[in-house]
């Protein structure tokens, strides 16, 4: 035990005393968290519209208004020519067109299909999905007050209402902010503990110790526990942070998010220490961790749900602890959940980080 | 002399890495309480073999005792009782001289007190108490060394192995790093040192000398320099060199 | 200098490890996404409290769950079913109907249809309740046009990804992303890494000049991203059917111009940082996360406050994002995209500059 205490101790002292190390470990994070939580957002708020009207009429015109006054909308280009709302999108200037056809009114009032052609730029698919989705609503909404006025029976036969729980704002920041902090939290546990002892592989005072009596566990516990603390710092500084500018809600129990925390970390920095004993140069280890960090981070469901992949892609996130924390901590923060809702993934995480400990341990040679 | 314990066994040491045999039948014995210089040119394998020797690394084959402990089986056990200070540079260049010696006082299981009776007895020793709280970075190369010495026997270990010790030092640093050597091993610490400067080799007990792997020489300085006829051990290491080439 | 350039090569080839990943992390990632990562919402569990089951609500049922939107998650028989299944994580929406649903549409009493969703995830929350409620538009829709009401017809026409792949999207953000990570985070790594272990002095102090040495060491990384480019472009063309519309040739320059620019970033990071792990973490932070989050490659830019998108103009990604975009999938050519162009470059000597400037003031 003591032997561990005296590594933290030299490890804490590293750090403290690295000027740039400081910073980056502390503030970079928290501005990250501020800055990339407000960045990162699916709503679509603006959407860039070319309208091109050839009908004109009191028909055509009132239903431009529509997307006139709605706050999604804002029209940058309007015209008589569809060739030039295609320069707009081509440009990126405009990401949708909508275009009314001659007739349109005549159409109305015979009751023919009144056509209307909806252009969008589908580079990113979900966006245009969403987008296409509000003008579909829009074009609707429209046709039910025309109908109501040419048939009021047929109008509004049902009433469909909505609610959103857990966040009746919708605020993405909500949503984004425990994810984001997954994402620090599992940056300085994964590389900070294995590149440190790739440092010292590098650096050569490795050999010094490897001729001292010390046991393989007590050098990886020495190695993990500073960090671990760190990473934990990190945590109770981005959620308040949370807390105080983003307002987030804190349904569950803090000290249930700190151990799911605590446990979480031992299997980042198990598998960033085991990489750590199979590389030799910071480099390596980096390029590594970095690989299987980013797989990890895609596949966890941070930014695109987890129920949009494909049952293997969801099988495979089995050996993913960024998918079980990002959604334990979710549960508990945005929905109260307690300990009884998440045990199961909190065991189990807790196993994984125990065999990748264990790996480490085993892996790590004194003796070459 | 000759009857003394011996602190290290060698029998047909072997190291191989693939075809390259590093150590080729090492034999030797080193007594208790000597200094026993480890002579040869780069690459001879002197590094090979002070790392068989700490446990470091696995030799091939060859019945080996540190500190009568086998190097194959026991390598935890030899750490206990030995120091090292390796060829590369080994105390943390972000630390101050002090943590430095608690960072491996603690490591070696040495209580607070006894960490800091030591570091004081030491730097008091060296003429640089005032050092104490200085980091290592900013301190020039010979002190470095002798700090990176205190600190490889700090624990009082049984023997303590030197990998060339004075790589890089100017003469008046080396002179006193050998005063050092010859302080720790009158209180009984048995020194293993590898070196390729010849005159150090004067101030050893026993030498070995070294050529491609194999042991072609090992004996007192003066017994040395009287069977090659030669009047520094520099010239019994010439002449070693040049039979070699012959054979 | 050539010498020393086929050492640089040497150092990397001979890593075998480093080599598998650089090589192998893009068509993974490629792979990864083209297959398994998208927003795309589908097969969602979706439960159903339906007291009246009658053939209304039936109908709107099926129109629901054929839509491929929604799964049929588990059963809830209340409404105080629904926050358990919610924290179970069992269901992202249920679906409430009133009693007595299809009486009351005769009788004209206006039934409704309660949509719950779990807005944890506000995104597939906010695009669950809006596909739900086109579904049911267009059920009433239907019955109003079956009642000879006055219909408007929608054409819609997805343009440059007429599937909505997600891979599409994500393909020129993979590139940037490895270019970025290839060129800048290995290059300033790797120039850490010799002045962390002293060798840069030694290097220093030789005949070669520093300009010498700095191309000596980004050349290999050149190549590597070079290489890495065009093999995702190969792997995104023939397995997903991403086009490249524009010049080819076009792509490549700016790709290369964009390696450039990544380089001297490297380089730049490099000089100011006094060790691996502090290079490493300035990339991480100050590159990767950004080039992720605030350049467009997942979440648009429009979006965002704007503040922060004057932040991401600074984001070189950003620009380059755009210029990939524009060749591959819009067919443009450069007069689409000469600014974005021109900021590269300029961003490009900036950094070199700002190095050089550093470097000066070390070596006095």
């Amino acid at each position: 035990m003591r032997t561990i205490f005296y590594i933290v101790q030299k490890e804490f002292l590293q750090v403290f005393r690295n000027r740039m190390m400081l910073p980056i470990i502390f503030v970079i994070p928290v501005v990250q968290l501020l800055i990339l939580s407000y960045a990162v957002t699916f709503e679509i708020k603006n959407i860039n519209l070319y309208v091109v009207d050839n009908d004109n009429t009191v028909s055509s015109r009132s239903l431009l208004e529509h997307f006139r006054s709605s706050p999604f909308y804002h029209i940058t280009g309007q015209g008589t020519n569809s060739r030039l709302g295609m320069e707009y999108l081509q440009k990126g200037k405009a990401h949708q067109m909508v275009v009314l056809l001659p007739g349109f009114e005549k159409n109305l009032v015979t009751g023919a299909p009144a056509r209307v052609q909806v252009i969008n730029d589908a580079i990113n698919g979900s966006a245009a999905a969403l987008m296409n989705a509000y003008t579909m609503s829009i074009i609707s909404d429209y046709n039910k007050t025309i109908i109501t006025r040419v048939l009021p029976a047929a109008a509004s036969p049902m009433n469909v209402c909505w609610s959103f729980w857990f966040n009746p704002e919708l605020d993405y920041k909500t949503y984004m902010v425990p994810g984001i902090l997954v994402l620090l939290v599992t940056i300085i546990g994964m590389f900070l503990a294995g590149m440190n002892v790739v440092r010292e592989k590098e650096i050569g005072t490795i050999e010094q110790i490897n001729v001292t009596p010390i046991r393989k566990y007590q050098f990886i516990a020495g190695k993990l526990i500073p960090f671990w603390i760190i990473a934990l710092f990190e945590l109770a500084i981005g959620l308040l942070a949370a807390r105080l500018i983003f307002d987030i809600p804190l349904l569950g129990n803090i000290f249930l998010i700190f151990f799911i925390a605590s446990v979480y970390l031992l299997v980042v920095m198990g598998i960033g220490l085991f990489l750590s004993t199979i590389t030799n140069t910071q480099q390596q280890s980096m390029f590594l961790a970095w690989f299987v960090l980013v797989i990890f981070i895609l596949m966890s469901g941070l930014f695109t749900p987890v129920e949009s992949m494909p049952q293997w892609a969801r099988s495979l996130n089995v050996v993913n602890p960024i998918a079980y924390f990002i959604a334990m901590i979710r549960m508990v923060m945005l929905k109260g959940s307690g300990f009884q809702h998440v045990s199961d993934k909190l065991g189990l995480l807790f196993i994984y980080g125990i065999a990748m400990l264990s790996l480490a341990v085993w892996r790590y040679r004194k003796t070459t | 002399m000759n009857n003394a314990e011996t602190a290290i066994e060698a029998k047909d040491m072997v190291k191989r890495f693939g075809s390259f045999i590093a150590n080729d039948h090492l034999t030797f014995s080193v007594y208790k309480g000597e200094i026993f210089g480890f002579l040869g040119a780069n690459g001879a394998g002197k590094t090979t073999a002070i790392r068989i020797l700490c446990g470091l690394s696995k030799p091939t084959s060859g019945e080996i005792r540190v500190a009568g402990f086998n190097v194959f089986t026991e390598t935890e056990k030899i750490k206990k009782h030995i120091g090292y200070m390796s060829q590369r540079f080994s105390l943390y260049e972000d630390l101050t001289v002090f943590e430095n010696f608690r960072f491996y006082g603690g490591i070696y299981g040495m209580s607070r007190s006894a960490i800091r009776e030591k570091t004081s007895e030491m730097l008091g020793k060296l003429g640089i108490t005032e050092l104490r709280n200085t980091i290592i970075a900013s301190l020039p190369l010979g002190i470095r060394q002798k700090l990176a010495f205190s600190v490889a026997i700090m624990h009082t270990p049984e023997i303590v192995f030197l990998d060339e010790p004075t790589g890089g030092v100017d003469p008046i640093t080396r002179r006193q790093f050998w005063t050092m050597i010859y302080e720790a091993a009158a209180s009984g610490i048995t020194v293993f040192v590898t070196t390729h400067y010849m005159d150090e080799a004067e101030y050893c007990n026993r030498v070995s000398i070294m050529v491609d792997g194999r042991i072609e020489a090992l004996d007192t300085p003066a017994k040395l320099k009287a069977r090659y006829e030669a009047a520094s051990m520099n010239d019994v290491f010439i002449k070693l060199a040049r039979n070699t080439i012959e054979k | 200098m050539k010498r020393f350039v086929i050492k640089e090569f040497l150092h990397i080839f001979r890593d075998i490890r480093s080599m598998v990943i650089l090589f192998g992390m893009p068509l993974v990632q490629v792979l990864l996404f083209g297959y398994a990562i998208t927003n795309e919402v589908k097969d969602v569990h979706v439960s159903v409290v339906d007291p009246s089951h009658d053939q209304v609500t039936t109908a709107i049922q099926q129109r629901l769950f054929a839509s491929g939107y929604f799964l049929q998650g588990e059963v809830l028989y209340s409404q105080g079913e629904i926050e358990e299944s919610f924290r179970k994580g069992r269901n992202k929406m249920v679906v409430v109907f009133d009693d007595n649903f299809a009486q009351k549409l005769e009788r004209r009493e206006i039934p409704s249809i309660q949509l719950i969703a779990d807005a944890s995830d506000p995104n597939t929350a906010n695009l669950l309740v809006n596909y739900a409620n086109g579904i049911i538009a267009g059920y009433n829709q239907s019955m109003a046009v079956s009642a000879g009401g006055p219909v408007i017809v929608p054409e819609i026409r997805m343009m440059y990804n007429p599937a909505l792949k997600g891979v599409f999207m994500f393909v020129p953000g993979i590139i940037t992303i490895l270019l970025m990570l290839v060129s800048a985070m290995m290059t300033s790594i790797s120039i850490a890494r010799e002045k962390e272990l002293g060798t840069m002095e030694v290097l220093l102090v030789s005949p070669l000049k520093p300009l010498h040495i700095i191309a000596g060491k980004v050349m290999p990384y050149v190549l590597l991203s070079f290489i890495n480019a065009i093999s995702i472009l190969i792997l995104s063309h023939f397995v997903f059917g991403v086009p490249v519309n524009g010049s080819l040739a076009l792509l490549l320059a700016e790709s290369m111009l964009f390696i450039v620019l990544a380089l001297s970033l490297g380089i730049f990071i490099s000089t100011v940082s006094n060790n691996q792990q502090t290079a490493m973490m300035l990339s991480m932070f100050a590159l990767m996360l950004p080039t992720i989050l605030l350049s467009g490659f997942i979440f648009p830019v429009e979006n965002m406050p704007v503040v922060l998108q004057w932040l991401s103009a600074v984001m070189p990604p950003r620009w380059f994002i755009l210029i990939i975009k524009s060749i591959m999938l819009k067919g443009t050519g450069l007069a689409y995209f000469w600014k974005e162009t021109i900021i590269l470059i300029v961003m490009t000597l900036v950094f070199i500059l700002a190095s050089v400037k550093k470097f000066k003031i070390r070596l006095a």
